[in-house]
């Protein structure tokens, strides 16, 4: 078993209260269980703290064993015991949890933790110096067939090699954490073989029924119909790198005219396949592709009031 | 090999639409009414004659485990508890199911609770599953509002899910532990009896199961019985996902049939052993708790529950862990030895204690620092674990050392050798006590 402790009290801050949406959530979630047993929301709730302040500390403790009407032994029992709450400040931009158990060691997560080392902080649990990032080494994550892996917030990042973890790390050091893809690093889909899948090659597809009119479809693999002509520069987006390039270029996105002109329908889809959960809307890359579609870096310099990177 | 029309898990690489308009046009929830309307019995014996056995590990008859519920409710309700906190080394099926085919895992979830009288059911999905959980909820919100499940639903059976999730402990596998854990308390697992069928969530009769054990049931009620049953040997039935890490050109999760000959699993799906099949040294075929056996123990085996007990190891959750002959072999079992450590609950003393015992001892073991008669005492100490402990984990943390003194033993006592070596050349003979 694991010994932990809380912090030091001179790190522990003097209150903690959930912000208004975390509270009407609480609310909910408390109302979930049957009648009387609203004790079974403290994990749920205390992970909600966790995710709020990024650790959990004495006074998140207390608040949640008060409006469980808990003792706060108890609520100090669970967030000692169950090693995935934080007991004093990660990272701000990134915690990154190494998976050293068997499967990952066996492809190289001691390479992994060596880069978190000499990257992050020579020890696990301590943050680099300006504080924006620190590392764990965990057990098991349940990604075993994409080892080695780490798990940064609340996304993977799987079939890591040391270089391409280091990639990830300076782009959470950075601030531009969100721009790296989740999942496997290396193009795999999912947990197919590399070399793509020896089975369900050609079965469950949700194919369209063919239209009257006869439109081009997309290529094997891909989402869209690459339009003809050289492919633009996508990385001038903001938020696109070039390992995102690729695979846009792999999903048939390969101009800027095209995303300029992407419907709710494709962004969803596109955001689908990306495993991508907002961001192309968030970093609103259609009305950035629109102006460099229209002209250029000057055009993008005129909306924006910066040069595209 | 398994023909994809066999296959349950059509979206196992989410190269498809994972919500219900996809997991529809893949067969989900069509005649599930039909199903449900056929009552309680008829599920249950169904669900039994097609062999089902438990996907978590241990194997156990589904449909027998259904049984054990009630017949007649005394005015407690009644509970399907479905088990999704995967976090055995080496198992990762789970994942791919409650992220990329969840509406197999919903469907099924009506008809077990509908086989064993429940109006209410909670998932249990471990805590570093976060996407994997945001997709399960989204599927039983879609379900919700379909009137799939909910009150007053299409299929006539009240059914309400919780999705409820955990924070980072393994032991929360253990049936009993993950029942604390729901209620609100450290994942210490109860002594049985009384079994959860009796009294289980909130003293409530409960059923536990694993998530690919419900996630099959709705195809097999739907293409029968004698379908599922017909697929692999005599009580070793069904299809079964398969994980393959470690050393093999390409890691795959594949679903394949129950007795696929390992040549071929890993031939066919995996792309071979890394350096091809002379440097293959070790196998643990079932996730972390499974004695390692030697290649050619494994080579010509065939995978499932009664071929991997011939060759004195356990099939468990079919998570195979490869490792070519670049491995060092007590380091690797080291590892799960300290995995064990970590997750030890601390609640029996023989566990608590003898899992960092065990992993020190390994730890000289890997340096070779230690005496030959201490190979002996570590297997010794192993059996006073397994089998005194309330839970399983204790036999959990015993099994791999047990498997690597029985099968690799020569490798150890060479390393002790070679340390022997280097250190009567630097003058000093070691003799170290067992802690």
């Amino acid at each position: 078993m694991s010994a932990r402790r809380l912090a030091e009290d001179s790190i522990q801050p003097d209150a903690f209260v959930f912000s208004r949406d975390n509270a009407a959530w609480a609310k909910k979630r408390m109302a979930l269980y049957p009648e009387g047993r609203q004790q079974s929301a403290v994990i749920p709730l205390l992970m909600r703290a966790q995710e709020q302040e990024g650790w959990v500390s004495r006074a998140a403790i207390e608040a949640v064993a008060e409006m469980l009407a808990m003792p706060v032994i108890r609520v100090l029992e669970i967030a000692t015991f169950y090693t995935q709450f934080q007991l004093k400040p990660v990272g701000t931009r990134a915690h990154v949890q190494v998976c050293g158990t068997t499967p990952c060691m066996l492809r190289g997560a001691e390479d992994l933790k060596h880069v978190c080392q000499n990257r992050i902080h020579e020890h696990a649990h301590h943050t680099n110096a300006d504080g924006t990032l620190s590392w764990e080494e965990v057990e098991c994550l349940g990604a075993c067939v994409n080892a080695p892996m780490v798990m940064i917030g609340m996304d993977t990042y799987e079939d890591l090699t040391p270089e391409r973890l280091e990639e990830i790390i300076d782009a959470f050091a950075r601030g531009e954490g969100g721009s790296v893809p989740v999942g496997p690093q290396n193009g795999r889909q999912f947990s197919a073989p590399i070399t793509g899948p020896t089975t369900l090659r050609d079965i469950g597809a949700t194919k369209p029924k063919k239209p009257a009119t006869k439109m081009a479809e997309p290529a094997p693999g891909a989402l869209f119909v690459a339009p003809e002509g050289a492919p633009d520069d996508l990385k001038l987006i903001s938020g696109v790198g070039p390992v995102l390039e690729q695979k846009l270029n792999a999903f048939g996105v390969t101009r800027f005219a095209q995303i300029a002109a992407f419907k709710k329908a494709d962004i969803e889809k596109l955001d689908e396949g990306l495993n991508f959960r907002g961001r192309i809307t968030r970093d609103d890359w259609v009305k950035q592709a629109k102006a460099l579609a229209k002209g250029g870096a000057a055009e993008y310099r005129k909306v924006f009031g910066k040069d595209p990177r | 090999m398994l023909q994809d029309k066999d296959r349950i898990f059509t979206n196992l690489y989410g190269l498809h639409d994972w919500r219900l308009e996809g997991a529809r046009s893949r067969g989900s929830w069509s005649g599930t009414k039909a199903l449900v309307d056929k009552g309680r019995d008829w599920l249950t014996n169904e669900v039994k004659a097609s062999g089902l056995r438990g996907r978590g590990g241990a194997g156990f008859p589904t449909g027998l485990k259904w049984s054990f519920m009630p017949q007649k409710s005394d005015g407690r309700p009644h509970y399907l508890l479905v088990n999704a906190d995967e976090s055995e080394p080496g198992t990762c099926k789970d994942r791919e199911i409650l992220r990329h085919d969840p509406h197999h895992l919903v469907e099924g979830c009506l008809l077990a609770a509908r086989a064993m009288d429940a109006h209410l059911c909670f998932i249990y999905v471990r805590g570093e599953f976060m996407r994997e959980r945001q997709r399960l909820e989204a599927a039983v919100e879609e379900a919700y509002e379909a009137r799939l499940i909910g009150k007053d639903n299409i299929h006539g059976w009240d059914l309400d899910i919780i999705v409820h999730h955990g924070a980072g402990a393994y032991i929360c596998g253990e049936e009993t532990a993950l029942m604390e854990s729901l209620e609100g308390k450290k994942g210490q697992p109860r002594l049985k009896p009384p079994f959860p069928a009796g009294m289980g969530v909130y003293g409530n009769p409960t059923t536990v199961n694993n998530v690919e054990s419900i996630a099959v049931v709705p195809e097999i009620l739907k293409r029968g019985a004698s379908w599922f049953a017909g697929i692999g040997r005599d009580k070793n039935q069904g299809t079964k996902l398969f994980m393959v890490s470690g050393h093999v050109n390409t890691p795959v999760t594949v679903e394949e049939a129950l007795g696929v000959p390992f040549r071929e699993l890993i031939e066919k799906h995996a792309g071979g052993i890394r350096g091809g099949w002379d440097n293959l040294l070790a196998v643990i075929p079932g996730g972390a708790s499974c004695p390692a056996v030697r290649a050619d123990q494994i080579i010509d085996a065939v995978m499932d529950f009664d071929g991997m007990r011939e060759i004195g190891t356990s099939f468990g959750t079919g998570g195979l862990i490869v490792m070519d002959k670049s491995t060092d072999i007590i380091k690797a079992i080291w590892r799960i030895a300290a995995f064990f450590k970590h997750e030890s609950c601390g609640q029996c003393t023989p566990c608590r204690e003898g899992t960092g015992w065990m992993m020190r001892v390994m730890a000289r073991m890997v340096e070779g620092r230690a005496q030959k008669r201490e190979i002996d005492m570590l297997f010794e100490v192993t059996k006073q674990i397994e089998g005194h402990t309330i839970c399983a984990l204790g036999d959990a943390a015993a099994w791999p050392i047990q498997g690597l003194i029985r099968n690799f033993r020569p490798t150890i006592e060479a390393r002790i050798d070679a340390y022997t070596h280097r250190a009567n050349n630097d003058g000093a003979v070691p003799s170290i006590a067992a802690e």
